[in-house]
């Protein structure tokens, strides 16, 4: 993996003031945070919230089931969350999580009123514009008790070769009976370098389920999200969609831990090689019984690349029962001609082949979102071919 | 509409085809017999166009154009469609949705089709995870249905199925090969049906399927060799009775000739 040298970049004086119209961004950035799942033209969502380089620059709420602050303005009314703040990430765990702790440029505290589920995603964009900035966001995430709610966040570069580090720490709490939704697009370049860090921990009864997007090249991306099921039939499931183009390097992967009774749990990644490299990981463990988990990691290699793919299963105790099943290998020859003898031809049948690997509609995107993701699969097609 | 010339094929070193002439006219429906490994797949395959069958000699013309060394999907295109005995899965990819990519932007209303062959409900699923010899079948008409070829290959419409499916399936290959024909009150139906009939080349191992459609000829494939063309039901009792033991006498013949009944 590719080290992150810290010292390349800026991390203070990259400031911005407040953009009350999110609309009025140049069409340019517009478009790039589309890519990223975020349509600020519709704007539609329960809440929406921006950041910029090293600002929080928009903050609006809609719904009144729910809170969204900026995480500097909730540490301070919320005397420094000491409940939640740090308390499932280490801060010390690496570099990076330290120089969010000691410099925290912003991000989101987003949290649902018991009981309530709030129809509309939250949308939320972390946006990088300018060469060379070092971005640190910290963000909370608390879904109480009996709500649900889904959060989209859009992660984005203003241009594809911009020089920027995105260092973001997540912490999730889902309360009894809660259900979090959590959809993430990241759209970043070939001279990115990307380190985030996100922990959540899911009560009795709490659903968490993440969708992960990754179409276009990454310079440097590493994460690897867990999730612990601390109460009785908690579930989290992880789906993502990866591709590495050329000048890519991900390392990536879930990690699930079941530490109560009846919690079940499923990690699903796909992932497409066009000539990077990508690690993709996953982690179940089972300490409670019973438990069923299942890991399931599925890669092709299109025209060059390499791809290691590193499935465990951790059990610790009888009555756990976790899988997990691993290929990576190239579109099959019998799938194409099956296609071909339907009257498409190789590059029609590859596309419709890799948009069903991919497998994209399962997390149902839908609008101008399903489209772009539309757009960029068919780019893969025309790269690989 | 489908002329076989001294067709030889081989795959890999073997040759699996020994010289084929068959010709099989606008309308037809033509049956073909054959033990196991005989090639009768191996013919299909070729026809479709299938990499890994190697054409070493002969050709293949589809309305009079030469389609020896055309890709599958213009040959698919030109009218030629086939019914998979094993169809690969594909995930993701709804039946829905490749019932669509069939009809390749004719109009067409996937739930009309699948209703047709009782498929409403598999029209969400990710084309053919999971089904059932049946269920396959059913997804095959429905994608041929979608895309309409004026020539259909179909390997073992029965194998797999159950006595009600079959029923079913039979009944849909007939209207398949023969026009779907809604005729409106006093017209005349025969002009309409040799305009609609669609042509067929049906592999057949039970003969079950021989009950619902009109089989014009059959013949028996025979170690890569066509021998004893006959009418389909003759060749059917004929192989019940004495197995495909007397195909070698008709090889070994000086001149191949008909089935003495």
């Amino acid at each position: 993996m590719k080290d992150v040298k810290l010292s390349d970049y800026t991390f203070s004086g990259i400031e911005h003031g407040e953009i009350t119209d999110l609309r009025t961004l140049d069409a340019h950035d517009k478009n790039r945070i589309l890519y990223a799942g975020v349509d600020l033209d519709a704007g539609d969502g329960s809440a929406l919230f921006m950041h910029m380089d090293q600002s929080t620059v928009h903050c609006e709420t809609r719904d009144p089931g729910l809170e969204l602050l900026d995480i500097k303005v909730a540490m301070k009314r919320y005397d420094g969350l000491p409940e939640y703040a740090w308390k499932l990430v280490d801060r010390d765990k690496d570099e990076f999580t330290r120089t969010v702790a000691d410099n925290t440029h912003g991000g989101y505290f987003i949290r649902t009123k018991p009981g309530v589920k709030i129809s509309k995603p939250v949308q939320s964009c972390l946006f990088l514009k300018a060469d060379g900035a070092g971005q640190n966001v910290h963000n909370i995430v608390i879904v109480e008790e009996g709500s649900e709610v889904h959060i989209m966040t859009g992660c984005s570069t203003a241009h594809g070769g911009t020089h920027a580090a995105h260092l973001g720490i997540t912490e999730y709490y889902v309360k009894k009976g809660g259900k979090l939704t959590f959809t993430m697009i990241h759209n970043w370049g070939e001279n990115a370098s990307v380190r985030p860090r996100s922990v959540g921990v899911v009560e009795e009864g709490g659903v968490f389920q993440s969708n992960y997007v990754l179409l276009n090249a990454v310079g440097t991306l590493q994460m690897y999200p867990a999730i612990h099921l601390n109460g009785r039939g908690g579930i989290a499931r992880f789906n993502s969609v990866i591709v590495t183009p050329e000048g890519s390097n991900v390392d990536c992967g879930n990690r699930v831990i079941m530490n109560a009774p009846d919690t079940r749990c499923e990690i699903i990644s796909r992932a497409i090689t066009t000539g990077g490299v990508n690690i993709a990981r996953g982690h179940i463990a089972g300490n409670a019984a019973p438990c069923r988990g299942h890991l399931e990691c599925k890669g092709l290699i299109l025209g060059g690349g390499q791809m290691l793919a590193v499935p465990e299963l951790d059990v610790s105790v009888e009555g756990g029962d976790l899988s997990h099943e691993a290929a990576v290998g190239k579109i099959a020859q019998d799938e194409i001609e099956y296609l071909m003898a339907r009257g498409m031809d190789e590059a029609e049948a590859t596309s419709t082949i890799v948009r069903g690997f991919l497998n994209v509609d399962i997390m149902g995107l839908e609008g101008p979102l399903a489209k772009a993701i539309q757009e960029q699969v068919e780019k893969i097609d025309a790269n690989a071919m | 509409m489908l002329k076989i010339e001294d067709l030889r094929v081989s795959i890999g070193d073997k040759e699996v085809l020994r010289g084929i002439n068959l010709h099989i006219s606008e309308g037809e429906t033509f049956i073909l017999f054959g033990p196991n490994g005989s090639g009768k797949t191996s013919l299909l395959m070729t026809l479709m166009g299938f990499s890994g069958y190697n054409v070493t000699g002969g050709r293949i013309l589809f309305r009079g154009q030469d389609i020896t060394r055309m890709p599958m999907y213009e040959r698919a295109r030109l009218g030629i469609g086939m019914s998979f005995q094993r169809p690969p899965t594909i995930r993701g990819l709804k039946t829905r949705h490749l019932v669509r990519m069939c009809a390749r932007g004719r109009e067409v209303d996937p739930e009309v089709l699948a209703g047709k062959v009782n498929f409403t409900d598999f029209l969400e699923r990710d084309i053919n995870a999971g089904f059932s010899g049946g269920e396959i079948k059913r997804s095959e008409l429905l994608q041929l249905m979608a895309q309409k070829p004026s020539f259909v290959l179909f390997d073992e419409p029965e194998s797999g199925v159950d006595l009600e499916n079959m029923q079913l399936i039979g009944k849909v290959v007939r209207r398949m090969l023969d026009g779907e024909v809604d005729v409106p009150p006093g017209a005349c139906v025969k002009p309409l049906k040799c305009k609609l009939r669609t042509s067929g080349l049906i592999i057949t191992h039970t003969g079950y399927i021989l009950d619902y459609i009109n089989a014009d000829r059959g013949q028996v494939l025979y170690q890569g060799h066509l021998c004893c063309e006959a009418r389909p039901r003759d060749i059917l009792e004929h192989i019940r009775s004495y197995g495909y033991q007397e195909c070698i006498k008709c090889l070994n013949a000086p001149v191949p000739g008909q089935i003495v009944l």
